[in-house]
């Protein structure tokens, strides 16, 4: 079966969140109420009951003016996702249209996955102990359906369907931009970390959405799918309080969260 | 928009958005409030190369996505418009074939009428008046006004506009806006240039435009400038009016306001004028004023003939006694005047809107109140007072989904204040004697019916789940409330009782139910003599042989094989034009007569056959010399036809001089640049005045408010040297209107938990505000807390030399639901549009500090 994939156009988004509550209403999920910080962004990020979100990042350019970014962000369904690599218990999965599926009943809440994700996507749901995530909605795209947020985007900002179509779409969209006042737009998702199942239309470069220009799995992760996890793997369940696990769980949890910190910040409403 | 073109309507639809090749989004926040335009735009964006302007005081989501944004400081819309037509003017960019044919910019105005320093002739100081005598056309003998096709003539309106924009070169604007002057020249550049003839602009706007004393004006100049480029009536063009509710379109057709009866008729009033049906005939029927008739039956051989300056209002009596008819079925004969005595009528000296009512209930004039899906305690203007106005209520009724704060006004909640103010009264609910009832509402999906959407389309909405608990729809709740009402004057021979006594009621179907389909056939019209139904508004009667409720909607029923039809349930999403232009005319179905663009007469050249050149996929109708106007009669050899249904009478045709009059609901037949007699209560053009609460006194002229609007609380006006912020306020997308809605369900609450006001870095900086902290904003009505949003989209505006401040609120909170907060509208004062009294919610002064 051909990847589908979801396109999202920030040329064509208002920011309306339409999405968000619509992955809500499809998931199940809980709100999660935090009082309004200055900022139109609900949270900071996505959590283990919000599994979309939309950044909102808020500059000036000397040319331009006030610009307002928004960007949808949620799983990127990589084509060759890390998540799955690290994960001790193979509670992910790839079904074979292209969603990176997570097994909530193999997790055993250990977040690896959470620190190598280059996206910083998967999220833990403390209540239950285990990660959580965006499914693609899966379980409506077995059914025939487009999942619940591109279904339900009014502005049509978001379109689901054949990845290599809607790569095509995508490539004449940034062109266009390209020639009307966004000299700088461009598509993300085509080539980087091999391909994502989430292809963006981009108004400018990547970075001005918060978004990692090249992304790469970081060293420590490498070193850990490549060293560790083929010995140690098996040990973890069993020894998920000991020490020496937590010092290399915490390491590259540390070293992700600093990583986060740089490029999060800049712009930031 | 009536007094331009002759209906207060959005002229294009939704859908045809996605035509235009230039859209200015002003007094609108479109992204937000109608996120669906949003999607028609990208498209003409996409398919067209349209371009996108938005002009607000704040960078928003819309702004995001347009192409250039334009800021201007609230309330100074007129000055911004003045500056656009002077441009438009003087650079000779409008539709020159256009203007002159179609707008009666040619027509000579009486040498009495004349303009000085802001104030138009007429003017009576001490009533805050108009005598409306000057402002009108010079007329031949036969009453026909005179007109220079060449524009030439100093008297013509043409000349008269051009003199009177004069003073609104760029620079004076721009002091008065803050627009930067870059910007500004930006926006006129871009959107006149849809002047030329294959090009067509559209203008949206909502409430940034009406809610000021001004609001109507603001339209009016709209009208101007749409007028002048020639983008009336034409798809991708007009002027869009977008509805703050989904219904607020099916609101108005029904006259949910005090000074229309359903189909946008004059009401009756208490005056001599309207003493008797003829008499109320005589008054709504344009040009039907001086003539000789004593009866209907001499009227109708008069309308049988024509008369001059009656446009297609001409049938305004059979609208009228239709619409008696509806309501008082047998008992409304010739007669009894079909009934008109049993009209209530208004005071003619009293104003009945939103702000004089609560005035009235301030003063203990008002026993009882119903409140219907409306929230006055968060949504009315100086919230404060409105909530105190309550307690003098005897009782109230709310009806809405949940316990909102109007249903709760009287508990301690509603009196909590984050600061103690003198001004501001604190009842404790002992000392409230208001019985409060309510009844809980079925929710949109729990209940059948149509709404008529801002675009005039009526769309029926079937049911989709079963109402929760107790609640009921809106119909069940009034057949009950009515059935009772009725039965309590069973039997009254009192003639004071006749009104209700002989009212019809007829809305339960054969199984005994509440049926919308009832309602509709009454609304829609039927024949008196079989029942069935009327197949269009020209085939109404004033003889008592039809009866239609609402004469507008009159055609959306019809018998297709014995079956009974209802339009609006139609279902074919397929564009019926040939050009795509995404009419779907047989989705629904569009008031009047399902027509999708009204004036499309405009569309077409004068000549009526020829496309504007370069836009013939724009044409959505034209004359045809050999088609028949009825099939059945060879005779009746030439008719407009067309994708849409033609704005216009059928057989008129290029012999009749009315066949350049695109207009047919305005008496002159012409779009009005220079709104005549007494259309507009402060002036045939629309000219500059400050708010009512202003930051800087007005340059164009010495009045400072606007001369004809009412000033109902004169101690409570805030004045700039103690309140210099100018205050503003807006919704945002994730809540609906009052939130009495949205701030109920979590997902939503979660969106925008709490209630905030949006301030510049500037600002923020000069008043020791962080991003993120707490802040009270004060002035003479009251105190809000509010979470400070410090900002790049908002900046200080330079007004006549000097830096002025805007800070703008939500004003969707209040003390009910998962996100609460103050209510924006305890800042708000009572003062409003000298035309509509739509309330001054957009530009008021106050002052901010931190909690
Ligand atoms: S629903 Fe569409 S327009 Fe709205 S925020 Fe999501 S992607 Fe953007
Ligand atoms: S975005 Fe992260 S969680 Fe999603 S597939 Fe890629 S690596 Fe896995
Ligand atoms: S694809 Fe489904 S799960 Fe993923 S963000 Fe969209 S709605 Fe949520």
């Amino acid at each position: 079966m051909a990847n589908l994939a979801n396109l999202y156009d920030v040329s064509k988004c208002t920011a309306c969140r339409g999405c968000q509550v619509a992955c809500k209403d499809w998931n199940q999920l809980p709100a999660v109420i935090e009082p309004f910080k200055g900022n139109y962004q609900t949270h900071e990020d996505t959590n283990g009951d919000t599994f979309t979100i939309i950044n909102f990042f808020e500059y000036e350019d000397p040319v331009d003016g006030v610009r307002w970014n928004f960007i949808k962000r949620q799983c990127m369904h990589c084509l060759d996702p890390e998540c799955m690599k690290v994960c001790p218990r193979q509670a992910y999965t790839k079904t074979s249209w292209g969603a990176t599926l997570h097994d909530p009943d193999k997790c055993i809440g250990c977040q690896y996955c959470a620190a190598a994700c280059p996206f910083d996507i998967p999220k833990y749901r403390k209540r239950e102990d285990v990660i959580t995530k965006c499914t693609m909605c899966a379980d409506r795209v077995e059914e025939g359906l487009t999942p619940a947020c591109a279904r339900t985007c009014p502005s049509g900002a978001l379109t689901f369907g054949d990845r290599d179509e809607l790569l095509q779409k995508a490539e004449a969209r940034a062109k266009f931009l390209r020639a009307n006042g966004f000299p700088r737009a461009t598509i993300y998702g085509r080539v980087e970390l091999g391909g994502l199942n989430n292809l963006y239309v981009l108004t400018d470069t990547p970075d001005m959405f918060g978004l990692p220009v090249n992304p790469k799995v970081s060293g420590n992760i490498t070193f850990w799918q490549d060293w560790i996890q083929p010995y140690f793997g098996w040990l973890i369940p069993l020894m998920l309080t000991a020490s020496a696990t937590s010092f290399v769980t915490s390491r590259i949890l540390a070293s992700k969260h600093g990583e986060h910190g740089e490029h999060g910040e800049g712009g930031h409403e | 928009m009536s007094p331009a073109f002759g209906r207060g309507v959005m002229t294009n639809h939704i859908v045809d958005l996605k035509n235009t090749d230039c859209a200015l989004i002003m007094g609108s926040n479109a992204a937000e409030n109608h996120p669906i335009t949003m999607k028609w735009l990208f498209k003409a964006k996409e398919a067209r190369g349209a371009k996108l302007i938005h002009v607000d005081p704040r960078f928003t989501r819309t702004s995001a996505r347009a192409d250039l944004y334009a800021p201007l400081r609230s309330g100074t819309d007129i000055a911004f418009l003045g500056g656009m037509v002077k441009y438009i003017i003087d650079n000779e960019l409008y539709h020159k074939d256009y203007v002159v044919n179609f707008t009666n910019a040619a027509y000579l105005i009486k040498d009495e009428f004349e303009f000085k320093d802001g104030l138009f002739s007429g003017y009576d100081a001490e009533a805050r008046k108009y005598d409306v005598k000057s402002w009108d056309y010079k007329t031949d003998d036969a009453g026909m006004a005179l007109t220079d096709p060449t524009l030439q003539d100093p008297r013509c309106v043409f000349q008269l506009m051009k003199k009177h924009y004069e003073r609104y070169d760029i620079d004076t604007v721009c002091k008065i806006t803050g627009t930067p002057k870059d910007k500004y020249l930006a926006v006129l550049d871009t959107f006149c240039a849809t002047g030329a003839p294959n090009k067509v602009g559209t203008i949206m706007y909502a409430m940034g435009i009406t809610q000021h004393t001004v609001g109507s004006q603001n339209v009016k100049s709209f009208s101007n400038v749409q007028l002048l480029l020639g983008n009336m009536g034409r798809p991708g063009g007009g002027i869009n009016a977008l509805r703050g509710e989904n219904n607020v379109q099916g609101a108005t057709d029904m006259a949910l306001l005090f000074h229309i009866i359903p189909g946008y008729i004059d009401s009756p009033m208490n005056s001599v004028a309207h003493k008797d049906l003829i008499s109320f005939i005589r008054a709504v029927t344009p040009g039907a004023g001086k003539l000789p008739f004593t009866n209907l039956e001499e009227f109708r051989e008069l309308v049988k003939a024509g008369f001059p300056n009656s446009g297609w209002k001409i049938h305004s009596s059979k609208w009228v006694v239709s619409l008696l008819k509806a309501w008082w079925g047998k008992a409304a004969s010739k007669e009894n005047d079909f009934g008109y005595h049993y009209l209530p009528k208004r005071d003619e000296k009293k104003n009945y809107s939103h702000i004089a009512m609560f005035e009235a209930m301030y003063k203990g004039e008002i026993d009882g109140l119903f409140i219907n899906g409306s929230n006055p305690v968060v949504g009315g203007p100086n919230a404060n007072k409105e909530l105190e106005a309550m307690t003098k209520l005897k009782w109230m009724v709310s009806i809405d989904l949940w316990l909102n704060e109007s249903a709760d006004f009287w508990t301690h909640q509603a009196w909590e204040r984050a600061v103690d103010n003198p001004n501001v009264a604190k009842i404790s609910p002992e000392n409230i004697g208001t019985e409060v009832f309510f009844l809980p509402a079925a929710a949109v999906y729990e209940k059948e019916g149509t709404a008529a959407q801002t675009g005039r389309w009526v769309q029926y909405r079937w049911k989709g789940a079963e109402p929760v608990g107790e609640s009921k729809s809106d119909l069940w709740i009034y057949n009950e409330l009515v059935k009772k009402v009725k039965k309590v004057y069973e039997g009254s021979k009192r003639p004071e009782d006749e009104p209700i006594v002989n009212m019809t009621w007829d809305v339960e179907n054969e199984h005994g139910h509440d049926d919308p389909i009832k309602v509709a056939n009454e609304l829609c019209g039927y024949s008196t003599v079989d029942g069935k139904p009327v197949e269009g508004f020209a085939k109404l009667m004033d003889d008592g042989s039809t009866a239609c409720g609402c004469w507008v909607y009159c055609g959306a029923t019809t018998l297709k094989d014995g079956k009974f039809i209802y339009k609006p349930q139609l279902r074919d999403n397929k564009d019926n034009s040939k050009t795509g232009m995404g009419l779907y005319s047989n989705w629904g179905w569009a008031w009047p007569v399902n027509r999708r663009i009204v004036y499309n007469r405009c569309s077409v050249q004068p000549d009526g056959v020829t496309a504007w050149p370069g836009d013939e996929d724009r044409m959505l109708v034209r004359w045809d010399p050999l088609a028949l106007a009825d099939p059945k009669k060879p005779e009746s050899l030439g008719s407009w036809v067309g994708d849409d249904v033609p704005d216009f009478i059928k057989t008129v045709g290029p012999s009749n001089p009315a066949f350049t009059k695109p207009f047919i609901m305005r008496p002159e037949g012409h779009g009005c640049l220079f709104a005549a007699k007494t259309s507009m209560k402060e002036g045939p053009f629309p000219e500059h005045y400050e708010p009512w609460e202003s930051p800087t006194l007005n340059t164009l002229n010495s009045q400072v408010l606007n001369p004809a609007t009412k000033v109902w609380e004169p101690e409570k006006q805030s004045k700039s040297e103690q309140y210099p912020i100018i205050g503003t306020t807006y919704r945002v997308v994730e809540h609906w209107q009052t939130g009495a809605l949205t701030r109920n369900l979590p997902w939503l609450a979660e969106l925008m938990p709490n209630m905030f006001v949006e301030l510049s870095e500037e600002l923020a900086r000069e008043k020791g505000i962080k991003n993120g902290q707490n802040v009270i904003i004060s002035n003479t009505r009251g105190d809000v807390e509010a979470v400070a949003c410090v900002t790049k989209r908002f900046k200080p505006f330079q007004i006549n030399g000097k830096t002025v401040h805007e800070i703008g609120l939500l004003w969707q909170y209040g003390f009910k639901g998962f996100a609460t907060g103050d209510t924006a509208n305890w800042l708000t004062p009572h003062v409003g549009d000298a035309n509509t009294m739509i309330p001054e919610y957009k530009a008021w002064l106050c002052d901010i500090r931190r909690a």
